[in-house]
C-alpha cells in the first residue's frame, strides 16, 4: 500500500511519518500531484496560519488535485481547516469540501485560554476512523480556530462551544486533533484509517445533503 | 472536557538522564528515550527533556536524543536548555520536538520570542521563566538556572511574552523548587488568572496533594515535576487517579 503524505511546506510532517512507520507502513513525502493521485492513501497534515498554507497549496497546484482525490484521504489540523470553505484565519477560501466557515474561539469565562492545548475528550463518534473508539478516550489538540458542528461531523469535542474534532463526506476524512500525538487512541484511529478500504464510505452516516 | 497535564522533566547530560536510577523495575532508566516511553505508558501527558550538557559535542548527541524520542513515542513533548538563537530552534523542531522551552535567551533578548512564533508559530513556543519571591513580597526574575538576578518582575514580564507571542508559560518558583512543600499557587493563581495562554507549574510537587493544590488553588493548566517521579516517590497513575477523585480532569 502506497501512502502519501502532501508536501507542502506547512509545519512539521515528520511526526505523522514517524506514526505511520510506527504502524508499519513507510510513506512517501511528496508534494508531487501524480504521485499523490495513484498513491493508495493520501495524508494531508499541517500547521500554522491557514492563508500562508492555502497560498503554498496553490503555488505547488495542489489544491485542485486534493478536491479530485478519490480514495481515503486525511487530513490533519489545519488540513481539516483547508478542506472547509471558509476559514475566519486570513479570510481565507478553503478547499471546499466541507461547506462549513471554520471560526476563531473566543473566551467566554476566566480561564478559557486560547490555544486550545492539550488533551481532550471524544464523544459522538460515528464512521469508520472512529472504529473501536469510546466515548470520553481523549485525543491531543493544539488550535485556534475551529469547524463548528456540521452535517459532516463524526467526532465532538467541547472546548468553549462543541466543535468536530473529526469529519467525514465520502473518502474525505478529517481530525483537528493530532492522531500522530494522540498515543494509543490516536494511533488505533490512524491504524483505521489505513484499514479503510476505498468504497468504505457507505459505511459511514452519510448526511442527505451531499 | 480539557484535562489537566502530568508532564515529567527529564534533565539529560551527554545523552545520559540525570537522576531517575531508582525508576520503577527499568533497566535503561539512563536512556532519555527509555524513561520517556515508560512515562508515556504510565499515563504522562507530555514531556520536556532539558538538555543540561555545555559542550557542543553534547548538543549533538541531545539533537540525535530528539530523533529518536520523535521516532518513537506517540505524546507531545518539549524541549529545552541551550537554546539561545533561532537556529537552536530550527535545529530541534527539525529533529522531531514538538515544542521549544526559552529562558536566558529570551529575558536577555525578548525579540527572540517574536522571531520564533513568526517562523514556526506560537503553539511551540514555551517561554519558561525562573523567578523567586524576594524578601519585599516581589517576584523577580532570574538568568541560568537562577544564578543571575535581572530585576525583571515576574508578572509582567510573563505578559511581555504573551504578547510576544509565546503559546504558554513555564513558571519555576525558586523558592518552591526542591524543597517538596507544595507549588507557589498564590503566584501561579496570578499568573493564570491574567495570562490567555496555559500555564504549567513547576517546583515544589513532593506529595500528590501538592497536585490537586496546583490545579485547584493555583489554577495552572499543568504541573511539572522531575524527581517525584524519578525516584518512584509519585507513580502517575495512582496521582492521576487521586486527583480524578479529588474532581480534578485528568486523561485516565
Amino acid at each position: 500500500m502506497e501512502v502519501a503524505v502532501i508536501d507542502y511546506g506547512a509545519g512539521n510532517v515528520f511526526s505523522v511519518i514517524h506514526a505511520l512507520r510506527r504502524l508499519g507502513v513507510n510513506p512517501v513525502l511528496t508534494d508531487n500531484p501524480e504521485r499523490i493521485g495513484r498513491a493508495d492513501k493520501v495524508v494531508f497534515p499541517g500547521q500554522g496560519e491557514a492563508s500562508h498554507a492555502m497560498e503554498r497549496l496553490r503555488q505547488r497546484g495542489l489544491d485542485g488535485v486534493i478536491r479530485r482525490l478519490r480514495q481515503p484521504m486525511l487530513g490533519i489540523c489545519i488540513g481539516q481547516q483547508l478542506l472547509c470553505r471558509h476559514s475566519e484565519e486570513g479570510d481565507t477560501e478553503g478547499l471546499g469540501v466541507f461547506d462549513v466557515t471554520v471560526r476563531k474561539f473566543r473566551p467566554e469565562r476566566q480561564g478559557d485560554k486560547v490555544p486550545h492545548m492539550g488533551w481532550n475528550t471524544l464523544t459522538a463518534t460515528h464512521s469508520p476512523l472512529m472504529q473501536g473508539i469510546e466515548e470520553g478516550d481523549f485525543v491531543y489538540f493544539v488550535h485556534s480556530f475551529y469547524v463548528p458542528t456540521c452535517p459532516w461531523t463524526v467526532a465532538e469535542t467541547r472546548y468553549i462551544v462543541p466543535f468536530s474534532a473529526a469529519l467525514q463526506r465520502d473518502n474525505f476524512y478529517a481530525t483537528q486533533f493530532h492522531p500522530e500525538k494522540s498515543g494509543s487512541v490516536g494511533e488505533r484511529i490512524l491504524r483505521n484509517f489505513l484499514d479503510i478500504k476505498p468504497g468504505a464510505e457507505d459505511y459511514g452516516q452519510m448526511p442527505e445533503t451531499v | 472536557m480539557l484535562a489537566k497535564r502530568i508532564i515529567p522533566c527529564l534533565d539529560v547530560k551527554d545523552g545520559q538522564t540525570v537522576k531517575g536510577t531508582n525508576f520503577v523495575n527499568l533497566r535503561l532508566a539512563g536512556d532519555p528515550v527509555e524513561l520517556g516511553r515508560a512515562y508515556s505508558e504510565q499515563g504522562a501527558d507530555e514531556l520536556v527533556f532539558l538538555d543540561i550538557t555545555a559542550s557542543h559535542e553534547g548538543r549533538k548527541t541531545f539533537t540525535n536524543i530528539v530523533e529518536r524520542i520523535a521516532t518513537e513515542l506517540s505524546i507531545p513533548f518539549t524541549v529545552g536548555g541551550g537554546i539561545n538563537a533561532l537556529a537552536d530552534v530550527e535545529r530541534l523542531l527539525t529533529a522531531g520536538a514538538d515544542k521549544v522551552s526559552i529562558n536566558s535567551a529570551a529575558l536577555r533578548r525578548p525579540e527572540l520570542i517574536d522571531e520564533v512564533t513568526a517562523h514556526y508559530g506560537s503553539q511551540v513556543c514555551v517561554v519558561a521563566i525562573d523567578a523567586r519571591q524576594e524578601a519585599d513580597g516581589t517576584w523577580r526574575c532570574y538568568l541560568s538556572g537562577g544564578r543571575t538576578p535581572t530585576g525583571r518582575d515576574l508578572f509582567e514580564w510573563a505578559h511581555e511574552a504573551q504578547e510576544r507571542g509565546a503559546g504558554e508559560i513555564l513558571f519555576t518558583s525558586m523558592n518552591h523548587d526542591g524543597v517538596k512543600a507544595g507549588f507557589a499557587n498564590e503566584a501561579l493563581r496570578r499568573l493564570a488568572d491574567t495570562l490567555s495562554v496555559p500555564v504549567i507549574a513547576s517546583g515544589g510537587a513532593g506529595r500528590k496533594e501538592d497536585f490537586r493544590d496546583v490545579f485547584a488553588t493555583g489554577h495552572a493548566d499543568a504541573a511539572l515535576a522531575a524527581s517525584v517521579f524519578h525516584f518512584g516517590e509519585i507513580r502517575i497513575p495512582e496521582l492521576k487517579q487521586y486527583l480524578r477523585d479529588e474532581h480534578i480532569n485528568v486523561r485516565l
